[in-house]
């Protein structure tokens, strides 16, 4: 069998020639036809599927995925969600709990644990200073969800300065508070309602159950490198 | 299979490599129980044929609209990353690739690198460019993860350490991670995976990752992932590097969630994976964590020879779910090793002839069957079996026939081309049939008993001594 060194002829060997850029887009456009097909509308294909369901009807098919997913649901309301919190760190045992003081719902949760039995941490600076802390020390979070899908039992979250990337993502036990008026049917309709397409944050993500792993003799198995806990407090419509 | 360095060997050995597998009665079992599995999983994702069929057309129109546009969509990507604070990088091969990445750990003295599931990085070798420059690659996903302790490469492209059991698992770890105990329990060995490799996401100054999708409107990487390694990969360290094909872009945001639904259904029956990490910037002012550095590395690596011809472009449509492997009653009987490829299975036979030249692949298009699983699963419509057919000719014809693909010819046989052409001749045409059949008939005592690899396992193959034409003839 013949065997050639370069199997693409005239890719190293013609430092000459412009930059890998150029000669990339200048082989691609001397093959292209183009303009042959029209940009595909995904709305085309979602719109005749619509449900049209209730809200209530949403937030009971959000539930029943997410638990399917091994997600912990509970329903809540402005009134109860910090004592329900308070209930779930207890019978979990938890002593710490990172949260926001600077967000609504971060403040009122620091209240309601104000003087009992779990220690709330903020993330009040840059991972830098704290990095071997919140790897080791700390044992839950608390962040609030932009949004969710029904479909698929999602959450959505846009991590900011105040709640940060890694908050939902290295302490073993996350706690999503999420607005039941927010959950959309699928992905599609959330970024086509928010218009994501008009500026997306530096980290967009969905989460649809606790980090989990089959990549042992496709044996399902949780807590693999994200939290091995989710929790989510699902706020009802008053 | 444990020497390293492990180096991709396809054609050479290719035979060999099967036939062990073949031969080897548990690893039989277990191939055929993980397909199973695997198919069963899917099917339960797609209950309605129709929205299925639908769904798929819309996933292949998306992607032959991103290949249609190509070099304008690569050009608008490059432009919104940079303007998001993105660097860009074209690659033109395996080299240059590895050369740039390890530029960027240089140039920020990066020494601990952790990696996020990258089937590219495995294609260009990454890791061996790595150790070469002294800089430590992990790999972080708990299959790869795995198959780096033993020295092995992935055997499928989603589910890379399905070759191997809990108990080769159990073993390797408690000999190579010092004070494990041996358990072949898997939350305890997943367990053991998770503690070592937190430190590694604590300790590493640069992270490494593939893209599922580049989306060219918005300038965003998107990666789908299970286990967080991937979220980890590319937010803990100061620096990330995300390394993709040319091929993996899509121009509109709203192209994402069919692709991202088809993807996840198809390859492991999940309906959507634990995470959906969508990066669009660098830390920004103000933001506590993130990378203050992200490169993207767009690679050609041999996409541009496909995308030349309308036919094998449909190739490059591939959004990477294994569906067509795990599909492929070959693979299922051969594993993903016995291919010597980065991407095993139907969709490993009709790329790989283009990251690597038909010299080095002649054998692979020819490991099908062409039952049509693959094409029938596939959730863009790739048609692979029209594929390998095309590319077993492309083999096969006289070298220089004016085809532009690297390698053809390479399987060119002056005797076997003469044996079809006359095989051709003669059953094109009814008067040369007629005296042939009548010939081979009266002369069928002069079959030769061995015939090469048929009888290796079969009984002779024999004419008939009288032809169907004679007995109707008799009837009459």
């Amino acid at each position: 069998m013949r065997r050639t060194d370069s199997p693409h002829p005239g890719v190293a060997s013609r430092p000459d020639g412009g930059s890998a850029r150029d000669r990339i887009l200048a082989r691609l456009k001397a093959a292209q036809a183009g303009g042959r097909y029209p940009t595909p509308a995904a709305g085309e294909w979602y719109g005749p599927r619509d449900r049209n369901e209730s809200p209530a009807e949403r937030a009971r098919r959000f539930q029943a995925n997410m638990e399917a997913a091994r997600a912990e649901v509970y329903r809540v309301n402005d009134g109860n969600w910090v004592e329900k919190l308070r209930e779930i760190l207890a019978a979990k045992g938890l002593t710490n709990l990172l949260l926001a003081p600077a967000t609504p719902h971060g403040r009122l949760a620091r209240q309601g644990l104000t003087g009992g039995a779990v220690a709330c941490l903020a993330y009040d600076r840059p991972i830098e200073a704290w990095k071997p802390a919140l790897f080791n020390d700390v044992q839950a979070s608390l962040t609030a969800a932009r949004g969710a899908i029904a479909e698929t039992g999602s959450l959505i979250l846009w991590p900011d300065a105040d709640e940060p990337r890694l908050m939902s993502l290295v302490p073993p036990v996350h706690i999503v508070l999420v607005d039941a008026g927010t959950i959309h049917a699928t992905f599609f309709d959330a970024l086509q309602a928010e218009n994501w397409a008009a500026g997306l944050p530096t980290n967009a993500l969905l989460i649809s159950s606790p980090s989990k792993t089959a990549d042992i003799q496709q044996t399902l198995a949780y807590g693999a490198h994200g939290p091995k806990e989710l929790v989510v407090l699902l706020k009802e419509v008053a | 299979m444990s020497e390293k360095p492990l180096h991709f060997m396809p054609t050479e050995g290719f035979r060999e490599r099967s036939k062990a597998v073949v031969e080897n009665e548990f690893l039989q079992k277990s191939f055929r129980a993980a397909m199973d599995f695997l198919m069963t999983k899917r099917a339960a994702q797609f209950p309605d044929a129709d929205e299925l069929e639908s769904l798929r057309r819309l996933g292949e129109r998306i992607r032959q609209n991103s290949l249609d546009k190509l070099p304008a969509l690569l050009t608008q990507l490059e432009t919104n990353l940079t303007r998001n604070g993105i660097h860009v990088h074209w690659a033109e091969n395996a080299d240059q690739a590895n050369a740039i990445i390890l530029d960027i750990c240089k140039k920020h003295g990066a020494k601990r690198m952790v990696k996020g599931k990258s089937m590219v990085s495995e294609e260009i070798e990454f890791n061996h460019a790595a150790e070469a420059a002294g800089v430590e690659a992990i790999e972080t996903d708990m299959g790869e993860y795995i198959l780096q302790l033993a020295g092995e490469k992935p055997s499928h492209i989603i589910m890379p350490a399905i070759h191997k059991t809990k108990q080769q698992i159990a073993k390797l770890f408690a000999e190579q991670i010092p004070g494990v105990a041996y358990t072949e329990d898997v939350d305890a060995l997943i367990q053991i995976g998770r503690t070592v490799l937190r430190q590694k996401f604590l300790e590493a100054d640069i992270g490494l990752s593939g893209v599922n999708f580049a989306v060219a409107e918005t300038g965003t990487l998107c990666l789908v992932e299970n286990e967080g390694n991937g979220r980890l990969s590319t937010t803990a360290p100061r620096v990330h590097v995300a390394i993709t094909g040319i091929e993996k872009v899509v121009e509109k945001l709203e192209h994402v969630p069919p692709l991202f639904s088809l993807l996840t259904r198809s390859a492991t029956g999940q309906a959507v994976t634990t995470y959906f990490n969508m990066i669009s910037k660098p830390r920004q002012p103000g933001e506590k964590d993130g990378p203050e550095e992200v490169h993207l590395v767009l690679l050609d690596n041999g996409r541009t020879q496909p995308y030349a011809d309308e036919e094998l472009r449909k190739t490059l449509q591939c959004i990477r779910c294994g569906a067509c492997m795990n599909h492929c009653p070959v693979y299922t009987h051969i594993g993903g090793h016995a291919y010597g490829t980065t991407y095993p299975g139907p969709i490993g036979e009709i790329i790989s002839p283009h990251l690597m030249g038909l010299e080095a692949t002649a054998t692979l298009p020819s490991a099908s069957s062409l039952c049509g699983a693959c094409g029938e699963v596939c959730p863009v419509k790739i048609p692979i079996p029209d594929l390998l057919v095309r590319l077993r000719s492309e083999i096969n014809s006289k070298p220089g026939s004016g085809s532009p693909l690297q390698g053809q010819g390479a399987g060119y046989s002056r005797l076997m081309t003469a044996v079809w052409r006359g095989w051709a001749a003669i059953y094109a045409n009814p008067a040369f049939y007629r005296l042939y059949s009548w010939l081979v008939s009266r002369f069928n005592w002069l079959t030769p008993a061995g015939q090469g690899g048929w009888t290796s396992v079969r009984t002779p193959l024999r004419p008939a001594p009288k032809r169907l034409r004679d007995l109707l003839a008799e009837r009459e």
